[in-house]
């Protein structure tokens, strides 16, 4: 009982987590129908650049405290991944928006290998994985059943950053301006350049959006696992993008649950399941063909709309 | 197909809402000058002269009504007025200010526009579409839309309030949070113009509003575009039905192969020889029947 209780807790941290990548992907996809392949990459650059304002410009003695260190690393994380991302939209896609859809999506896939060897070759020690500082209250605690649920703090955080930024960008969406502006774009983009919305800057606005949200998410990886490595961008962008065309690609709660389920399901196939953790791709990619068999749409997409 | 059992309400939106609006949107000048203008306007496809020195003046608070035959470039004369074509040569003016050549900075500055094919957000509710087209109007930065100011909140509430109003302007307030699709044809096309009259426009142009409308239904959109002409907005209407045409509008524009053929008041062009001759390439006599049907009314 306590196996499994632990194993959904894990499940539900790393879920949170994935699901904060997954955010960016399935936005991207709405507004410009382009699968982002180099979205996992804007997440590891975000933990690097946490960790490099960390190391090099910020004195140890307040590093060593967590409550600023911790925002520090958050937000220097969040503006490297959006620069990246804006610039990457501003240079690599933005070029090729009229151009046939496989350009943009191999383009992604050279910015995703441009941007891991860059990390590769000009952060130093990157060849190897770099320790990172918890920035959380160290240990966890203990729920009594049976043998004992153990809860890390770091695990706490990151589900509650990851699910209220989450619920954040979710009300933003719905209620704001800028946010009807973005569905309006996803939708008909020419007519909602008639109602005087300038399509470019919301795709900016988008890729910025996304690319803060996988800094943070790298970020708090980092703190979650005490280090990172130039691929983990590659293995936890795959899981995000099924989690994004789980829940429905294009719909920013389905990627949230899509999130949740991919977590999910690695911690309790990871147990249960025989192979155990060298498997988890397999049951993830197992559960992914029997939804999208019954519901090709994803959890929570729309099926192919219906032209007037 | 929608499920909605309700039957459409097919009166003039209520006095006091009309009263209500205005004062909101305030566009109305009180002068009668003239407002959109085009001078000498030509648009060339490859060898193909759409438009041909289309020349012709809106005055504030009038209602213009735009026919011809198929094909005569009348969708194309209003995608010149609107920043969507280019033309390639001669003017548009707007308030005796070049038109943008954007369509983004032509809704600011104060013209918008319904399709002749429905062009709605379909996946957003009534009262959304119409916060779309408030869009230009409003003014919320994005810090304050994060955090939620007071700034934030004003504008919102502001545009949720206008949002109500037109709805109940143009009928529909029972459909204010039902998706845009899956309202009834006609429905669909009121709330085109209550999303064109978010954006506070001084000049309004419809592209066939009664297209696929039964009798009742045009006439609400008659009754409805008047109370837009009582807003203080000026409207062009691009329509097929000439019975309709002359029996709503101030004045009449004939297009005919890119050419202004006849330009003048209901009654002129109804009488014009050119026009009975011109129209629609019929036979005399059926396209007489088909234009003195409006007298009727």
């Amino acid at each position: 009982m306590s196996i499994f209780l632990s194993q959904i807790a894990n499940g539900l941290m790393f879920g949170s987590l994935i699901a904060l990548i997954a955010i960016g992907y399935t936005m991207v996809y709405g507004i410009i129908t382009l699968i982002n392949f180099a979205h996992g990459e804007i997440f590891m650059v975000g933990a690097y650049g946490g960790l490099a304002t960390l190391t090099y410009w910020v004195p140890t003695a307040v590093v060593a405290r967590w409550y600023f260190a911790l925002p520090i690393a958050l937000v220097a994380g969040a503006l490297v991944s959006m620069l990246v991302a804006v610039a990457m939209e501003r240079f690599a896609y933005r070029p090729l928006r009229n151009a046939p859809r496989l350009a943009p999506l191999i383009t992604a896939l050279g910015v995703s290998v441009a941007l891991q060897e860059a990390v590769r070759v000009f952060y130093p020690g990157a060849t190897a994985a770099i320790p990172f500082p918890p920035l959380f209250i160290q240990g966890a605690f203990v729920i009594p059943i049976g043998d004992g649920v153990v809860i890390r703090y770091t695990g706490i955080l990151l589900i509650v950053v990851s699910l209220g930024l989450a619920f954040g960008l979710e009300r933003f969406v719905e209620r704001t301006r800028l946010g009807r502006a973005m569905r309006a774009t996803s939708q008909d983009r020419d007519t909602a350049r008639l109602m005087g919305i300038d399509p470019d800057r919301v795709i900016v606005l988008t890729f910025a959006i996304g690319g803060a949200l996988a800094g943070v998410a790298g970020v708090l990886y980092g703190s979650y696992l005490n280090n990172i490595n130039i691929d983990m961008g590659f293995q936890n962008g795959i899981f995000a993008f099924t989690a994004a065309v789980l829940g429905g690609i294009g719909n920013i709660r389905g990627a949230v649950v899509g999130g949740l389920v991919i977590g999910l399901v690695r911690a309790l196939g990871g147990q249960y399941l025989p192979g155990g953790t060298a498997y988890d791709y397999v049951w993830i990619f197992v559960v992914l063909i029997i939804v999208l068999v019954f519901r090709p749409q994803g959890f929570f997409g729309e099926s192919e709309r219906v032209r007037a | 197909m929608s499920e909605s059992v309700e039957q459409p309400e097919l009166e003039a939106p209520p006095g006091e809402v009309t009263a209500e609006l205005a004062e909101d949107m305030q566009i109305a000048t009180g002068t009668r000058e003239p407002i959109l203008e085009s001078a000498g306007v030509s648009m060339v496809f490859g060898g193909l002269r759409a438009l041909n020195e289309v020349t012709f003046s809106l005055k504030e608070g009038e209602i213009i009504g735009l026919i011809g035959p198929n094909g005569a470039g009348k969708t194309t004369f209003f995608n010149c007025l609107t920043g969507l074509y280019t033309p390639t040569s001669g003017s548009v003016t707007l308030r005796g200010a070049p038109m943008p050549q954007d369509p983004a900075r032509v809704t600011e500055a104060g013209v918008a526009r319904t399709f002749q094919n429905i062009r709605l957000f379909p996946s957003m509710t009534a009262t959304e579409n119409v916060l779309v087209g408030r869009h230009v109007r409003m003014k919320q930065g994005p810090v304050s839309s994060l955090l939620h100011g007071p700034r934030f909140r004003r504008s919102e509430a502001e545009a949720h309030d206008r949002a109500e109003k037109l709805l109940a302007f143009v009928g529909l307030t029972r459909f204010a949070d039902e998706l845009a699709r899956n309202l009834p044809y006609g429905d669909q096309r009121r709330l085109e113009i209550a999303r064109a009259l978010a954006t506070d426009p001084s000049v309004l142009l419809l592209d066939e509003p009664t297209a696929g409308m039964n009798a009742q239904e045009t006439e609400a959109t008659r009754q409805l575009i008047f109370a837009i002409r009582d807003l203080g907005v000026s409207v062009v209407v691009i329509e097929h039905d000439t019975k309709f045409i002359f029996t709503l509008c101030d004045r009449v524009l004939v297009l005919v192969q890119g050419e202004l053929l006849v330009e003048g008041s209901p009654d002129e062009v109804r009488g014009d020889p050119r026009v009975v001759e011109a129209y629609l390439g019929a036979p005399p006599d059926e396209v007489e029947a088909q234009i003195h049907a409006g007298e009727e009314s």
